[in-house]
C-alpha cells in the first residue's frame, strides 16, 4: 500500500488524532495486514508517536502486523459453539494445517483465526472460511471443506 | 482551594482539594506502598498494592489510594486483615515474573509473602509501566511503549527512536523495579546496531 | 426527499406512506439477518426475484427483506402477507410454490408449515408456534415486519412519533421523569436505572455531553445487539436521540464492533435517511434541538464494552479502562459528562416515551420492569433470540419456548451473564429471571446471552472456557487481573488435564477474591463467576476431576479415552475411514480397534459410529481394556455363515 492510499484513507478521517482506530481499520480492510511503512505515514500525518500506534495496533483483534494467507479460516469458539464442540474442530483444523490461531502457514496459504459468536449459534460449530459459513461442523468434515482451497 | 479534613489511620490530615489519599498520607509521613506509582507521572493505578479501605459515612470500600481523590470527612485505614492479604498476593504474584527485584522482596518481607508460591516465569516486567509513561508524559519521546494486552502484555522499544534518542537519556533505567527494562533495551541495541536487517528501511 | 420540518409535516407524510400501502397486498417477508443469511437467505432472496420475474407478479407481489425473526434454529424463515402464514428452512427449490400460493387468497403451503412436536399438528401462523406464543416481543417484534434499510417502513409502523412527541409536547425534564419512572435498567451489563444515569449526566456540568451507544456486544455467546441494529437500526437511533434530547446532548456516538458488518451497513443507511428526513442535523422537527450521531467501529477487544474503555477507544487509543471514581456519567469522553447505554436499553426508550412509564411497570417484577431479550443457545432444541417479559421462569424459557434439550439429554445447567456471570443448576429452574433473581444465584443478567448445557458439558471446562477468554480479553493494565488470571487459567487446564492437586480449589478461591476486590475495572472483579458459580453447585465434578482423575461428563480431552467394544463393533469400517488421525485399525472383517497412540480425541469415531451399532465407547477414570487378541478380530458374518 503507498503512501498516497494512506493519505486518502487519513484524508476520509480530516486527519484527527482521535479517528486512528478508524483509520487503521480503514487501512486494514483493504491491505488486509497494516504495514510498518503505513504506521509510520499515519504517525507522522496523525502526529501520533509511533509507540501509541504499535500499543493499538497490537491491542485490537482486528489488525495483523503480517500479511494474511489467501485463505482464512475463522472457527467460532463462542460459547455455544464451545459447549457444541468447537474445541475438537480447532485442533483438528490445527492439525490438519499445522497453524495455530493467529499464524499464516509459511506458503500463505492459510490464516487461522478463532472469533467470538458468529451469531449463527443454532449452526454451531461453525467454521468460517473467507466468509463462506460452514455449519454444524464435525472435526471429520473439516478436512473434506480444506481440500478445496489452493 | 479549601483544606478538606480527613482521618488516615486515625490520625487527622489536611488535604486539599484534588489531592489523592496518597498523596494526603505521604504529606502526613504515613507510607502506603506503591509499584506503579511516580510523583511526576499522571497515576495509572495498576499495581493495586496501594489500596487502601475509605469509610465515608457507614459506607466501606476498597479503593488504590494513588487515584482516589480526598473528601470531605473521609476515614482511611491503610492496613487491615483483607487490604495485607491482597498485597501479599499481589506480591506473589509479582515475584513470578522478577524474583529477585529488591523493591519486591523488601515489601515481600513486610507482607509475609511467598516469593515461590507460583512457577517463575522470569519475564521481569512487571508492567508497572514507569518507563512507558515516563518516556511519554515527561520526556515526551515515546521511544518505549506497550504491545499486546492481557497476558501477554510486554514493553517493546521502538528501535528507530531508542537508536536516536535513548543512549543520551536513559532516566528511566533507575525507575525500573525490576531488569526488565535494561534486558528489553539490550534487546532493542542488539537488533538495531547492525543495519535493520528484512525490515525495507524506510524514508525517514 | 425534503427535510420534515414540523410534527405535523411528520404526520402528513406517514400517512402519505401508508395509504400508498395496500395492508391487503400479498408480500413475502424474508428473514435476512446474518444467521440466515449463512443458512442460504441470500440464494432463497434471489429465486424470490427471478420466480416474482418469471411468473409476471412483479405488480400484484411485494418482496421484503427483513432482520432476524428470531426463530434462527429453523431459518432462513418466510411469511407471507396477508395471510401471515410462515414458512421455515425455505430452499430456493420451495420459491415457486412460495410464490404461486402467495397470491392465491388463503394459499398455503403445507409442507413447509411449523409441526408441532407434540401434535403432530400444522401450524400457520407464527404467533401460534410455541417458540413464539410465549415470548412478548415488544422490542424484537418489529424486525420480522421491516426492512430495515427503508426509513419508510420504520414511519409505516409508527417509527420517530416517540421522538416527535418528545420534542413537541413534552419538556426534557419530562422525557428524564418518565423515563426515571418507568424504571428502565440498563439491557447490557450491571442493570443500573437509566434515568439516574441520564439525570447524573444532565446535572453534570459542561456544555458538550455525549450519548453513546454500546453495541460492542463482546459476550461470546450472544447476539441479540446485533439482530437489532441488523433488523431495526431507527428504533436505537430513535431512543438516542429521546435520551440526548433529554439530557441535552448534541452529540452522539455508536460504537459498534467492525466484525457485524452488516450492522454496520444498516445504521450507516438508517443514519444517512435519518438525516436526509431530517432527525437529525439541526432544528430537529422544528423543535430548535441540534443532534448528530458517529459512527465508531470497535476494532475487537471485550474489554472495549466496559464504559471508560469504550471511552477511551472513542478517543483514539488503546481501550484500558480507567479508574472511575468519579462516574463517566460527569466525566466520560474527553472528560465531558456521557451517557453510555446498551443498544437494547436504547430501543425501550420510544416504546416508553410513546406508551408511558405506567404502561411500561406492568410488565415485569417488581424490580426489574419490561422485557428482556435472551440469545438462546447451546444445547437447546429451539436455537434463536428470544423476548421474554422479566419474571418469567428459567425453565418456561428453556422447556416451553425453547422446546428442551435435543437427543434425549439430561439438562445440566444454564449460564447467564457471558464471562462475567454464572451457571445455574437444575434445582434453581424455577427462579424468577431478573436482575437482582439472577445474582443472587452467583450470576447475572449480563447483556442476554443464556447458554444451555446438558449432561456431556463439563462445569470446570466451562470455567476454563471463560478464564481463558479473559486472559485473553483481559487489557493487562492491573495486577489482580492479569496475574491473577493468568494463575487461574493455569490451575484450571491442570485440573482438566488430570493434573490437579488438593488444595487447588483453595487456591482458585483466594485468587478469585483478591480479582474480585483489587481490580480496576468490571471485568476482572466479576472474572472469577465462572468459576465460583461452578465450584458453588457443582464442586463435585472438581472433585472428580482432582481426586479421581475423572471427567464426570466425560468431556475433557486428556481424561478420556476413546475405545471400540469388540463385542458391538460389526467392522463397518466407517470410523476408520473417517478417523483424521488415521487411528482407527480394522479392515471389512476385523474388529476395529484405535490405537492410542495416534488417537488425537477429536470423537469422530464417536459420532460416526452408526447408532445401531454404538460400539465407540467414551471412558474415563478406568483403565482402558486391552485390545482383543489379533485371532479373536476376525469376523464371520450371520448372512455368510447360512
Ligand atoms: C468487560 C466488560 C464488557 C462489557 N461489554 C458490554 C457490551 O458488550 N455491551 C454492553 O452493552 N455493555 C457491556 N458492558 C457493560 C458496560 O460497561 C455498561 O455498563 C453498559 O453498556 C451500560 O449500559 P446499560 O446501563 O444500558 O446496560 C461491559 C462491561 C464490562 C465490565
Ligand atoms: S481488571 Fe483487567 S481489564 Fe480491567 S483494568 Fe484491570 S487488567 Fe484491565
Ligand atoms: S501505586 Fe496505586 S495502583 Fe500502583
Amino acid at each position: 500500500m503507498d503512501n498516497d492510499r494512506v493519505d486518502q484513507i487519513i484524508d476520509k478521517y480530516q486527519g484527527e488524532a482521535s479517528s486512528l482506530i478508524q483509520i487503521l481499520l480503514g487501512i486494514q480492510t483493504e491491505n488486509h495486514w497494516l504495514p510498518k511503512e503505513a504506521l509510520e505515514r499515519v504517525s507522522e500525518k496523525l502526529q501520533v508517536p509511533l509507540a501509541r500506534i504499535q500499543h493499538i495496533a497490537t491491542f485490537y483483534k482486528a489488525f495483523s502486523l503480517v500479511p494474511k494467507g489467501r485463505h482464512e479460516i475463522h472457527i467460532c469458539v463462542g460459547t455455544a459453539c464451545h459447549v457444541r464442540g468447537a474445541t475438537r474442530v480447532l485442533d483438528t483444523v490445527r492439525d490438519l494445517t499445522g497453524i495455530k490461531p493467529g499464524e499464516t502457514d509459511l506458503d500463505l496459504k492459510f490464516s487461522l483465526e478463532t472469533v467470538n459468536c458468529l451469531g449463527c449459534c443454532a449452526l454451531g460449530p461453525v467454521m468460517e472460511v473467507d466468509g463462506k459459513t460452514h455449519g454444524k461442523i464435525a472435526p471429520g468434515k473439516t478436512a473434506d471443506v480444506l481440500k478445496n482451497f489452493e | 482551594m479549601s483544606d478538606i479534613l480527613v482521618r488516615i489511620d486515625g490520625k487527622e490530615v489536611e488535604a486539599s482539594q484534588g489531592m489523592t489519599v496518597l498523596e494526603a498520607a505521604q504529606s502526613a509521613g504515613i507510607s502506603i506502598p506503591t509499584l506503579c506509582h511516580h510523583e511526576k507521572l499522571e497515576p495509572f493505578g495498576g499495581c493495586r498494592l496501594c489500596i487502601v479501605e475509605v469509610q465515608v459515612g457507614d459506607w466501606m470500600k476498597r479503593v488504590v489510594s494513588c487515584v482516589y481523590p480526598v473528601e470531605k470527612n473521609l476515614i482511611v485505614r491503610t492496613r487491615s486483615e483483607m487490604i495485607d492479604k491482597i498485597r501479599k498476593m499481589i506480591l506473589e504474584l509479582q515475584l513470578a515474573h522478577a524474583p529477585d527485584s529488591p523493591e519486591l522482596l523488601d515489601l515481600a518481607q513486610e507482607y509475609g509473602a511467598d516469593k515461590d508460591r507460583f512457577d517463575k516465569e522470569a519475564s521481569f516486567c512487571i508492567h508497572c509501566g514507569l518507563c512507558v509513561r515516563y518516556c511519554d508524559e515527561v520526556k515526551k519521546k515515546n521511544a518505549v511503549g506497550f504491545v499486546d494486552r492481557g497476558i501477554r502484555k510486554e514493553i517493546s522499544f521502538i528501535p528507530e527512536i531508542a537508536a536516536k534518542e535513548c543512549w543520551n537519556c536513559k532516566e528511566c533505567f533507575p525507575l525500573c523495579p525490576t531488569e526488565a527494562l535494561q534486558a528489553a533495551f539490550v534487546l532493542t541495541k542488539s537488533l538495531t546496531s547492525p543495519p535493520l536487517s528484512h525490515e525495507p528501511s524506510s524514508e525517514e | 426527499m425534503p427535510r420534515i420540518n414540523s410534527p405535523s409535516e411528520l404526520e402528513k407524510l406517514r400517512q402519505g406512506i401508508l395509504s400508498d400501502r395496500d395492508p391487503e397486498k400479498p408480500c413475502i417477508t424474508l428473514c435476512s439477518g446474518s444467521a440466515c443469511h449463512a443458512t442460504g437467505s441470500g440464494d432463497v432472496a434471489a429465486s424470490i426475484e427471478t420466480e416474482i420475474e418469471k411468473q409476471g407478479l412483479s405488480a400484484e407481489l411485494d418482496l421484503r427483506k427483513t432482520g432476524c425473526h428470531g426463530f434462527c434454529e429453523r431459518g432462513p424463515i418466510i411469511v407471507n402477507h396477508p395471510e401471515e402464514s410462515c414458512y421455515f428452512q425455505i430452499k430456493p427449490e420451495d420459491i415457486p410454490e412460495i410464490v404461486s400460493q402467495a397470491v392465491k387468497e388463503k394459499g398455503i403451503v403445507e409442507r413447509l408449515l411449523y409441526t408441532d412436536l407434540n401434535t403432530d399438528e400444522k401450524i400457520i401462523n407464527e404467533s401460534e408456534i410455541p417458540f413464539y406464543k410465549n415470548q412478548k416481543r415488544l422490542v424484537l417484534g418489529s424486525n420480522g415486519s421491516i426492512d430495515p434499510k427503508s426509513i419508510d417502513d420504520y414511519l409505516a409502523i409508527g417509527g420517530y412519533s416517540a421522538l416527535e412527541k418528545a420534542l413537541s409536547q413534552m419538556t426534557p425534564e419530562q422525557v428524564l421523569e418518565e423515563v426515571k419512572k418507568s424504571n428502565l435498567r440498563g439491557r447490557g451489563g450491571g442493570g443500573f436505572p437509566a434515568g439516574r444515569k441520564w439525570e447524573e449526566s444532565r446535572n453534570a456540568p459542561g456544555d458538550i455531553k455525549y450519548v453513546i451507544v454500546n453495541a460492542d456486544e463482546g459476550d461470546p455467546g450472544a447476539y441479540m445487539d446485533r439482530s437489532l441494529l441488523e433488523g431495526n437500526p431507527h428504533s436505537v437511533l430513535e431512543g438516542l436521540m429521546i435520551g440526548a434530547y433529554a439530557i441535552g446532548s448534541h452529540e452522539g456516538y455508536i460504537y459498534v464492533r467492525q466484525e457485524y458488518p452488516l450492522a454496520v451497513e444498516n445504521l450507516t443507511i438508517a443514519l444517512k435517511l435519518a438525516e436526509e428526513y431530517g432527525f437529525l442535523g439541526k432544528n430537529i422537527l422544528g423543535s430548535n434541538f441540534n443532534f448528530n450521531i458517529i459512527v465508531h467501529k470497535g476494532a475487537g477487544a471485550f474489554v472495549c464494552g466496559e464504559s471508560s474503555a469504550l471511552m477511551t477507544a472513542l478517543e483514539g487509543r488503546a481501550g484500558e479502562p480507567r479508574p472511575k471514581y468519579i462516574h463517566t456519567a460527569v466525566k466520560g469522553v474527553w472528560d465531558n459528562p456521557s451517557v453510555l447505554n446498551n443498544v437494547e436499553t436504547w430501543a425501550n426508550v420510544p416504546l416508553i416515551i410513546n406508551k408511558g412509564a405506567d404502561w411500561f411497570t406492568k410488565i415485569g417484577t417488581e424490580k426489574s420492569k419490561g422485557t428482556k431479550i435472551f440469545s438462546l443457545v447451546g444445547k437447546i432444541t429451539n436455537t434463536g433470540l428470544v423476548e421474554v417479559p422479566m419474571g418469567i421462569t428459567l425453565r418456561d424459557i428453556i422447556f416451553e419456548i425453547g422446546g428442551g434439550i435435543p437427543g434425549d439429554k439430561k439438562f445440566k445447567a444454564v449460564q447467564t451473564g457471558g464471562p462475567s456471570g454464572g451457571c445455574i443448576p437444575e434445582n434453581l429452574l424455577d427462579l424468577e429471571v431478573g436482575f437482582d433473581e439472577l445474582s443472587k444465584a452467583g450470576s447475572m443478567m449480563g447483556s442476554g446471552g443464556m447458554i444451555v448445557m446438558d449432561e456431556d458439558t463439563c462445569m470446570v471446562d466451562v470455567a476454563r472456557y471463560f478464564i481463558d477468554f479473559l486472559t485473553d480479553e483481559s487489557c493487562g493494565k492491573c495486577v489482580p487481573c492479569r496475574e491473577g488470571l493468568r494463575q487461574m487459567l493455569k490451575v484450571l487446564t491442570n485440573i482438566t488435564e488430570g493434573k490437579g492437586n488438593e488444595g487447588d480449589i483453595k487456591l482458585l478461591e483466594e485468587l478469585s477474591e483478591v480479582a474480585k476486590e483489587a481490580s480496576l475495572c468490571a471485568l476482572g472483579t466479576s472474572a472469577p463467576n465462572p468459576f465460583l458459580s461452578t465450584v458453588r453447585y457443582f464442586r463435585n465434578e472438581y472433585e472428580a476431576h482432582i481426586k479421581e482423575k475423572r471427567c464426570p461428563a466425560l468431556s475433557c480431552k486428556e481424561l478420556i479415552t476413546y475405545h471400540v467394544d469388540p463385542d458391538k463393533c460389526q467392522a463397518c469400517m466407517i470410523c476408520a475411514r473417517k478417523c483424521p488421525a488415521d487411528a482407527v485399525d480394522g479392515d471389512k472383517k476385523k474388529i476395529h480397534i484405535i490405537d492410542q497412540e495416534k488417537c488425537t480425541k477429536c470423537g469422530t469415531c464417536f459420532e460416526v459410529c452408526p447408532s445401531r451399532f454404538g460400539a465407540v465407547n467414551k471412558i474415563s477414570g478406568e483403565s482402558v481394556p486391552p485390545p482383543i487378541a489379533e485371532e479373536k478380530r476376525i469376523i464371520t458374518r450371520k448372512s455368510k455363515e447360512k
